[in-house]
């Protein structure tokens, strides 16, 4: 398992072996088609449909051709700044917050600890757990009166926040609970990152009489950095297009200021703004990918050879 | 240890993801009603889950299957508000509608595309037991659609009359009046005014239920405003209602949890007589049955009062209607008809009335209010009888913008100005008026 994770040197090597392979592969290229149809099917076409289907005012049956009029509209939508504000906000507080809590953990359950398969369970828990039935619980959990969050701060004479509720906090009551949810499988991640060290890095930083500090610095930080980068990827992307948690727990509320921009887009959905909500939908598709694609890129050259 | 836990966490995966594809195999019987049972005709009728709601379809399920032998009625749910409004429209796009569905008359009924979905009814003889008020909010291009769900109802303030009686106060015909009783009610440490944010579509009370004063003062708003000539923002009469949500805020007269209220919440803060009104549809009486029916009848009904004593009066709600979609054919067509039929009769009233309390007058010719209703029903009542009484903006324009709650939460939460939120609510009118296509946008 561990060794599969490791990347991209033996990656490489085995790709150019497979490619050799390939010229003599018994299998006809046809046996691709199944898989391609189901991508064609429920990919491709629902994602070009949608480019044209933005250029239109869709109601129920039928669409008539508007030209860019719903992208006008959608850019001069007032919640608009705020849902990209709080989306920016939002994806780089949680996997910033993913990574840190995520590495520590890592390292806490790749140690030497005393129940440690418990805590890894434990920890990696939340991520299956539904998000709607996660948002639906914290938001019990959260009521400012009548929360248990508010009443166990209130035993230590603490007066707690109306954390779903205060507008000023809203979102960051939210993005913690997606922390909490997703931090699992950032641990996960660094935990296959850590494991796939080899042992001789440890022992050579130990003879030369390294700390753990420096160990961290020197060894494990820069070697973990290809799950580094997967974490950021995976959570930022998660974060910009981050939906169902909002939605579940705050509705975008109070008034718009936890909108983000998905949320946006299902109010124009929610409206019968069909046409609205897919060309804000291209919008999002556009902004993700003009985000993602550089980020990778970048990360993938601060990887370094082990 | 380390490839176990990870094997292990993979097929907890792959289990978590079984009940989502198992539920996806079951959509496609949604729509589905061919197996008979004993002979009867099977029909689903889908009903929102408000526990009213579903009490009185239940009621009028049973006793409609137990007088005859044909046709047999199941009761199905969905979500109220704008996930309900959202299920309504998929399941009609794609063909899984239920053979028979409640859902809102006027401008709601309009966005579900009547004349392309549902089968017109205009000539079924039951519709002739039905009022004419009523007839417009469930037309379009000519055809009538639905019968009449429920009773009409009207858009005001709940009040608790103990309270009213302790402090001596009179219902206020004018909202400066309402606000000198707010003053006395929070002075004598009760909250005056219940809001519930929660839902956020409670925030729209005193804007949508101050309409029939906005139409007294300038009758021809309605026309004009879909015509995009009268603006929220500039008219003085609409603006009110944002005025309004916005002092009731600065001059603390909400309750403290606003912000987390729900309505429930805040029917039981008005049951106990720990707030004293609630901007509110008269129809949410039905949840105070629910909650405490011993005390019902301390809660009393005002229409939101306006500036001038002389036009005060009630802004009135339409019952929603029952719709049969065009996907409802043959044999479940003549079924779902004669539920129709059945629901526009007294009997059908009466059950009604039994399961769940009516809160305004039935809209069905012969249907009469028993004399033991609630006190809020015979306050709205009253407002139809002296005729004190206007349709709300929803039944004479097919405009709303669909931000109208978030925005007055905003506004009654004292994130924005009512000023600007009535500009950034004519936007959004705007937006919908373009995307409804409307000439002169």
């Amino acid at each position: 398992m561990a060794t599969t994770i490791r990347s991209s040197p033996s990656a490489a090597g085995t790709g150019r072996a497979r490619r050799a392979g390939k010229r003599h592969s018994p299998y006809p290229g046809w046996f691709y088609l199944p898989a391609a149809v189901v991508y064609g099917v429920l990919f491709l076409l629902p994602t070009f449909a949608s480019f044209y289907f933005a250029l239109t005012r869709w109601t129920i049956f039928d669409s008539e051709f508007i030209g860019l009029g719903n992208f006008v509209q959608f850019f001069s939508e007032p919640a608009l700044v705020k849902g990209f504000t709080n989306t920016f906000v939002y994806a780089v507080v949680t996997s910033g917050a993913k990574v840190v809590l995520g590495l520590g953990l890592g390292m806490l359950l790749t140690s030497q600890i005393v129940g440690r398969g418990y805590l890894r369970a434990v920890v990696f828990f939340p991520v299956l757990v539904s998000s709607v039935g996660v948002g639906i619980t914290f938001q019990v959990l959260m009521h400012p009166t009548k929360g248990a969050i508010n009443a166990a701060l209130g035993v230590f004479g603490i007066d707690g926040p109306g954390w779903l509720v205060d507008p000023s906090l809203a979102l960051l009551s939210v993005a913690l609970v997606d922390v909490w949810k997703g931090v699992g499988l950032a641990t996960l991640i660094y935990m296959a990152g850590i494991v796939s060290i080899p042992k001789e890095y440890y022992e050579a930083a130990k003879v030369d009489g390294a700390g753990s500090w420096t160990l961290f610095r020197n060894v494990i930080f820069p070697l973990s950095w290809p799950a580094t980068s997967t974490v950021i990827t995976l959570s930022l992307i998660g974060g910009l297009r981050s939906f169902d948690l909002i939605w579940a727990m705050a509705r975008g509320g109070p008034g718009f200021t936890s909108d983000v921009i998905a949320s946006v887009i299902y109010k124009q959905y929610q409206a019968g703004f069909y046409g609205l909500s897919t060309a804000g939908n291209v919008i999002l598709f556009l902004a993700v990918t003009a985000l993602v694609v550089p980020l990778t890129r970048f990360l993938a050259r601060k990887e370094v050879e082990l | 240890m380390k490839t176990t836990f990870l094997r292990r966490s993979a097929i907890c995966a792959a289990l978590a993801m079984l009940p989502l594809s198992m539920s996806a195999c079951s959509a496609g019987s949604l729509g589905s009603s061919d197996d008979s049972a004993g002979g009867a005709t099977e029909i689903t009728f889908l009903v929102d889950n408000a526990p009213s709601t579903v009490l009185g379809a239940e009621a009028l399920v049973e006793d409609f299957n137990a007088s005859q032998d044909d046709v047999e009625v199941t009761v199905e749910t969905r979500p109220q508000g704008g996930e309900g409004d959202n299920l309504v429209k998929t399941r009609l796009q794609t063909g899984t509608m239920d053979d028979v569905f409640a859902y809102n008359s006027g401008s709601l009924f309009q966005q579900i595309a009547p004349q392309e979905t549902l089968t017109p009814l205009t000539d079924q003889p039951y519709m002739e037991q039905i009022d004419d008020s009523f007839l417009p909010q469930v037309s379009a291009g000519g055809e009538v659609y639905g019968v009449p769900y429920g009773t009409a109802f009207g858009g005001g303030v709940l009040y608790n009359k103990k309270i009213y009686e302790q402090l001596g106060l009179q219902v206020p015909k004018t909202w400066a009046e309402f606000i000198a009783n707010s003053e006395k009610i929070k002075a004598a440490g009760i909250a005056p005014v219940i809001q519930t944010y929660q839902d956020t579509w409670t925030s729209q009370l005193l804007v949508l239920g101050d309409f029939h004063n906005v139409a007294a003062a300038n009758p021809s708003f309605a026309e004009d405003y879909t015509a995009g000539e009268a603006k929220y923002a500039t008219d003085p009469a609409a603006i009110k209602g944002f005025q309004h949500t916005q002092q009731i805020h600065e001059q603390g007269l909400q309750n403290s949890d606003f912000a987390s209220a729900k309505v429930e919440d805040g029917i039981r803060m008005l049951l106990e007589g720990t707030g004293a009104q609630y901007p509110m549809l008269s129809s949410m009486v039905a949840t105070a049955m629910t909650i405490a029916p011993d005390k019902i009848d301390d809660i009393g009904f005002f229409a939101l009062p306006g500036d001038d004593p002389a036009t005060y009066g009630l802004t009135a709600w339409f019952p929603g209607g029952v719709y049969v979609p065009k996907t409802t054919t043959g044999d479940e067509f003549e079924a779902a008809n004669q539920f129709l039929a059945y629901l526009a009769t007294p009997t059908a009233c009466d059950i009604l009335t039994e399961a769940s309390v009516p809160t305004g007058p039935y809209l069905v010719e012969g249907c009469e209010l028993p004399e033991d209703v609630p006190q809020v029903t015979k306050d709205v009542s009253a407002y139809f009888e002296n005729d004190q009484q206007s349709p709300a903006l929803e039944y004479l324009s097919p405009i709303k913008g669909p931000a109208l709650e978030q925005i007055l939460v905003e506004v009654g939460s004292g994130i924005r100005p009512a000023q600007e939120a009535a500009e950034l609510y004519d936007q959004d009118v705007e937006k919908q008026a373009r995307q409804l296509g409307l000439e002169g946008w």
